[in-house]
């Protein structure tokens, strides 16, 4: 067993924080989360870090490793070749301890937005041709784990966090908008409230992804040509005047 | 690989590109060599005598409309907004906040919405790529094929696939719909829009190697007429 | 952090947020009362995220002769007749409709060819009756859940461990714990209490679980005087990861033997062939479990001591399809591309199908006011759970629970505060911080996970137990010695320090059922009693408090009503396990 070193930032302030080294026997396969649970149960008790599942299903582990965010329960140690590891919290949300950040703000969005609506009178069972919903899975594929959040510019460096909704809510609201079911047209709120136009599709958030969503791509993009069709296509709005067809 | 070689490298292609499309079409030559003619150009316009004057009016109009589509192109924004605005440089630098941030919600980049339209037109002209394509096989009313005839036609074939993987064509042709089975020729329109999001995985590549395809088109056709004799066979 | 309590005020406090919780909050709003929800983690990360092979519900979609009936008797036998018939009647019957609303709420699986459900097979089931999305199920149900939960405004509180119910004379007024992120003590205020919280597979080494699943709900329970029903019964799933160590006990979903995996020994021999010739490597998790320890015991096992579970033959595009974290986890994690090599597998602990004993109808336990729903609750299940009954579990008790909870406080008044309980346990709470302990949490941790796993583990002993409940109650005084770091903002030490007294109490009910159940029966295998008993067969195991002990007592085992018992065609009772 070799060792390897950990940098792992502690305190309770970004700014008053700092980077403590610790020294972590490594075994075959293993990953930063066993890294961090082994400092935790031998060198430091108190080290704050979230996790549930250990196997890239749930989305606590969130944190920056080498500055660049991922989950910590999915990424190995022999692919840092004996390096020192900078592990650091998120740093688009306020911190609370150690790799611990308040991720509140995210839920506050996620309430506003209109949930699923289907028709009252839609008989139940649904029927749902599998050509209608297969886009929708890999919006549904999402665990909430905020890496994408973390590395929007323009949450994390403008801070514009009342302007936009951040690319994890356009994930969701695509879902929500391309089920085949539901009945609200959402592209009056990407449009205001969820600032779609403050995305200028620079993709970071797509490259972090630990489910590999394409979101810029497929979720984002598709959303913006809908937002595109009601308030900026000239010749929908002229149809739309004229034949009084229905948003997009 | 150092963060800004990347950033630089596209900054890099851009210039060129651009400066190299614009000097091309105002040199004042016709740049076709019979039966080639570059992709800044096209046979199609004009008649006769008159071929050369109303090509003169046109071929800014013709450049410009592939150039619109590469400006507002969700591709091209990505990139440029990283390379040339640097925002953001890289992703998770965290370099801080630089002055009012507002995204695409502004003049001018609030227009880049209009996507759409410079698409449609783009189709058209490659349409007039394609029939040109047709025609770079037609020597003197005998089929024929050059090594000019095989770089037009992969440059087209490039040029489609970049048209055809667009974002914007793919929420036309039904991605914009959210039930097919509720709609009109929704199995034909899923299908298309499946096509379609197959080939969009593959824009940004198609957006490179096009970009350069085009220039080295019209450069090969210069060459044609500067005199370099090129491999052909009459039929 | 401060010192004063914050107290929140509901007619009906949830202890959970996984799909119990979830489902019994979305109910009790329906019926009115105010609702509060707890959980431990984030909201949406509970256990229930992590589940993957599919919901049991006899739609009929892809076998059109399944049915209730069939559903029923196949729970049952999966559970060697100690179930509760009501609990599994209920649940047959009701799991379809709970299934179709999930999609009312916007829950999309897979589909059939015609646009319905889509089903797959699964070990004991008769037919194919598996809703799934791929293989992360849970992940859908929650979201969902989690979805319908924020639109109805439903108050959730994250990251808050509840530690201690409060009674009111003999009935529920409460509980009380702490906030992870602050530190500071809180305590809710309810007429009803519904206990969501979920397993306790981590008191064993080896465990498909995650952290939250130590069992608090049920010591919480028994301590408040609830009865806890056939502790005992602990399921070790058939196929964990067995390599490399980080891993071990991972789950690898039953939905990879859904879809045609096979398994083989060092021999490359397919040896469910020859332990269960009629369903093979579909056969109850029990059996297969047992089937790969023996292989292995028989130095038969692959080179890390597994078994290997192969999916080459299903083709490269189905394996990326049906099961793509599967694809993901072994390539990422293992470095091993199952579409091409043969994964390694090993029995894990991964569920519980003991908890407490609850009213088949209500969820009711024996303490007034108090509820219980999911994992925690037990009866459902019997000695063995079948794959997938454990999702629609949550759906259809989480419901009746939530309902009867909102019922039951329209008829009562807040019980009253009891400070001095309070006090206590947040004396017991600053315990670790304060006092002049010197032991480490993490590491009486894991002293009990190895003593379990070893102890209690798959193959049972009298010697074994005996010895391992010594290892328990040992510990049980260590863990008054405990002494943690640090203060009370976001200390994963402390945290530890109180769930560390839960797992205790589970460890020791479990140990204390194992060695009074003298036969083998389901998930529970005596080896010094490696048959079953049939007049174990008629009764469940009940572990109380007794003053400051534990007691272990019998119930009778529910008896059928005849219209249930004639679908068995009088092998009820009479079958071994
Ligand atoms: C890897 C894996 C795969 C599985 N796959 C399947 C499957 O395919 N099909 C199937 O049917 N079953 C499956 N199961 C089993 C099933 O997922 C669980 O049994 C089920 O999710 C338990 O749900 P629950 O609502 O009872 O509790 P959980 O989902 O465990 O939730 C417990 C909740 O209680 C909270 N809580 C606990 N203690 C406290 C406390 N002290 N204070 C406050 N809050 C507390 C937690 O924070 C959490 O929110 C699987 C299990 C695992 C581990
Ligand atoms: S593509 Fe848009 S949402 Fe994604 S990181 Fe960039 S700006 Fe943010
Ligand atoms: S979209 Fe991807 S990165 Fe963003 S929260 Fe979901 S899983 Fe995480
Ligand atoms: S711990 Fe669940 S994603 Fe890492
Ligand atoms: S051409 Fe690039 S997105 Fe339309």
């Amino acid at each position: 067993m070799s060792d390897t070193t950990l940098l792992v930032f502690r305190g309770d302030s970004i700014k008053t924080g700092t980077e403590q080294p610790f020294q972590v026997p490594v075994q075959e396969g293993m990953v930063v989360l066993d890294a961090i649970h082994w400092i935790q149960a031998h060198a430091a008790t108190d080290l704050a870090c979230r996790w549930n599942c250990k196997a890239a299903k749930c989305g606590s582990c969130s944190a920056e490793i080498n500055g660049r965010p991922r989950l910590m329960c999915k990424t190995r140690l022999d692919e840092f070749a004996g390096e020192p590891i900078h592990v650091w919290p998120m740093r688009a949300f306020p911190l609370i301890k150690d790799l611990v950040t308040d991720v509140a703000w995210n839920y506050l969005v996620n309430a506003e937005i209109t949930p699923f609506t289907p028709k009252t009178d839609e008989p139940v069972p649904y029927r749902m041709a599998a050509d209608d919903v297969e886009r929708v899975f890999e919006f549904r594929r999402c665990i909430e784990c905020f890496l994408c959040q973390d590395v929007c510019h323009v949450l994390r460096d403008h801070d514009q966090k009342a302007a936009y909704y951040g690319p994890r809510y356009m994930v969701r609201i695509a879902g929500l908008e391309m089920h085949p079911k539901d009945t609200v047209n959402r592209t009056a709120l990407l449009h205001r409230e969820a600032g779609i136009g403050m995305c200028n599709i620079t993709k970071c958030c797509q490259d972090v992804c630990p489910e590999h969503i394409r979101i810029t791509d497929n979720a984002i993009i598709p959303l913006k040509e809908r937002v595109a069709g009601r308030y900026y296509d000239p010749i929908a709005w002229v149809g739309r005047k004229l034949f009084g067809s229905k948003a997009d | 690989m150092a963060w800004w070689i990347e950033p630089a490298l596209t900054v890099v292609s851009y210039v060129g590109f651009f400066a190299y499309a614009t000097w091309s079409v105002f040199s004042g030559t016709y740049v076709f060599a019979d039966p080639y003619v570059s992709p800044f150009f096209s046979t199609w316009i004009g008649f006769g005598t008159f071929k050369l004057p109303v090509i003169g009016l046109l071929v800014p109009f013709l450049a410009v409309i592939p150039l619109g589509l590469r400006v507002t192109c969700y591709y091209y924004r990505k990139e440029y907004y990283r390379a040339f605005f640097r925002d953001p440089t890289a992703c998770a630098r965290g370099e801080g906040v630089r002055g009012r941030y507002t995204g695409e919600t502004r003049f001018p980049l609030v227009l880049w919405n209009l996507h759409r339209y410079a698409l449609l037109l783009t189709i058209v002209v490659t349409v007039f790529l394609g029939v040109d394509v047709v025609r770079a096989f037609i020597y003197h009313g005998h089929f024929f094929v050059g090594l000019g005839s095989v770089v037009m036609l992969v440059n087209v074939i490039l040029l489609s696939g970049y048209t055809f993987s667009c974002h914007s064509l793919r929420h036309l042709a039904g991605g914009g719909l959210d039930c097919y089975s509720c709609v009109k020729a929704g199995k034909a329109r899923h299908r298309l829009a499946d096509a379609l999001n197959r080939l969009n995985p593959r824009h940004g590549w198609f957006a490179w190697v096009s970009m350069f395809s085009v220039g080295l088109t019209d450069i090969y056709v210069r060459l044609v007429m500067a005199g370099f004799h090129e491999p052909r066979w009459i039929a | 952090m401060s010192d004063a309590t914050q107290t929140y005020t509901h007619d009906v406090l949830i202890i959970g947020a996984g799909g119990a919780g979830l489902r019994a909050a979305i109910e009790a709003a329906a019926g009115g009362a105010s609702v509060g929800v707890v959980c431990k983690s984030l909201l949406g990360k509970a256990h229930t995220v992590m589940a993957e092979g599919g919901i049991a519900a006899a739609l009929g979609n892809v076998d059109p002769q399944d049915n209730w009936q069939v559903h029923f008797q196949d729970t049952m036998r999966g559970g060697a007749l100690i179930n509760n018939w009501r609990m599994a009647e209920l649940h047959a019957t009701e799991s379809p409709d709970r299934v179709y609303e999930l999609e009312t709420w916007g829950a999309i699986f897979d589909r059939t060819p015609d646009g319905r459900i889509l089903q797959r097979p699964f070990g004991a089931h008769t037919y194919r009756r598996l809703c799934h999305v791929g293989d992360r199920t849970g992940l859908e149900m929650i979201r969902t859940l989690q979805d319908r939960v924020v639109a109805l405004r439903i108050a959730v509180y994250m990251e808050v461990t509840l530690t201690r119910l409060l009674k009111d004379g003999d009935r529920i007024a409460g509980a009380t714990g702490y906030n992870r992120q602050t530190g500071d003590f809180v305590t809710f205020r309810s007429k009803a209490v519904v206990l969501a919280s979920g397993g306790w597979g981590r008191i064993y080494k080896v465990t498909s679980n995650s952290w939250e699943g130590t069992g608090d709900g049920v010591a919480m329970g028994f301590e408040a005087g609830a009865e806890v029903l056939d502790p005992e019964m602990v399921q070790f799933h058939p196929t964990g990861m067995v390599w490399p160590p980080g891993v071990k006990g991972l789950l690898v979903t039953e939905a990879v033997r859904g879809e045609g995996g096979y398994l083989f020994n060092s021999e490359h021999k397919r040896f469910m062939l020859d332990y269960e010739p009629e369903k093979k490597e579909l056969a109850s998790r029990d059996k297969v479990a047992r089937a790969i320890y023996k292989e292995v015991q028989a130095g038969r096992g692959s080179p890390h001591g597994g078994a290997f579970l192969d999916v080459i033959h299903l083709g490269s595009d189905r394996i990326k399809k049906k099961l793509p974290s599967m694809y993901d986890q072994f390539l990422s994690l293992a470095d091993v591309d199952i579409t091409r090599e043969a994964m390694e597998v090993y029995p894990t602990i991964h569920y519980a199908m003991g908890g407490l004993r609850v009213e088949p109808d209500t969820g009711a336990t024996t303490v007034r006011g108090l509820y219980a729903a999911g994992e925690v609750a037990a009866g459902l299940h019997g000695a063995n759970r079948l794959g997938g009954n454990s999702l629609s579990d949550l759906l259809v008790f989480g419901r009746r629970a939530g309902a009867a909870a909102a019922q039951f406080v329209k008829s009562v008044s807040l019980g009253a505060l009891d400070p001095a309980s309070v006090a206590d346990e947040q004396r017991l709470l600053l315990g670790s911080l304060e006092g002049a302990g010197s032991e480490n949490p993490y590491l009486l941790q894991q002293e009990l996970q190895a003593a379990m796993q070893e102890g209690a583990g798959i193959a049972r002993t009298d010697a074994g137990l005996r010895t391992c409940l010594q290892t328990i109650l040992a510990l049980k005084r260590r863990a008054d010695n405990v002494h943690v770091a640090g203060s009370r903002l976001y200390n994963p030490g402390w945290h530890t320090a109180r769930d560390l007294r839960f797992m205790l109490v589970i460890s020791e009910a479990i140990v204390r059922g194992a060695i009074e159940r003298r036969e083998s029966r389901g998930a529970h295998w005596r080896t010094d009693f490696p048959n079953a008993d049939p007049n174990f067969g008629k009764l469940n195991l009940i572990a109380l408090k007794d003053g400051d002990a534990m007691r272990i007592t019998t119930r009778p085992v529910p008896e059928m009503p005849d219209e249930l018992a004639d679908l068995f065609n009088g092998e009820v009772r009479q079958k071994s396990a």
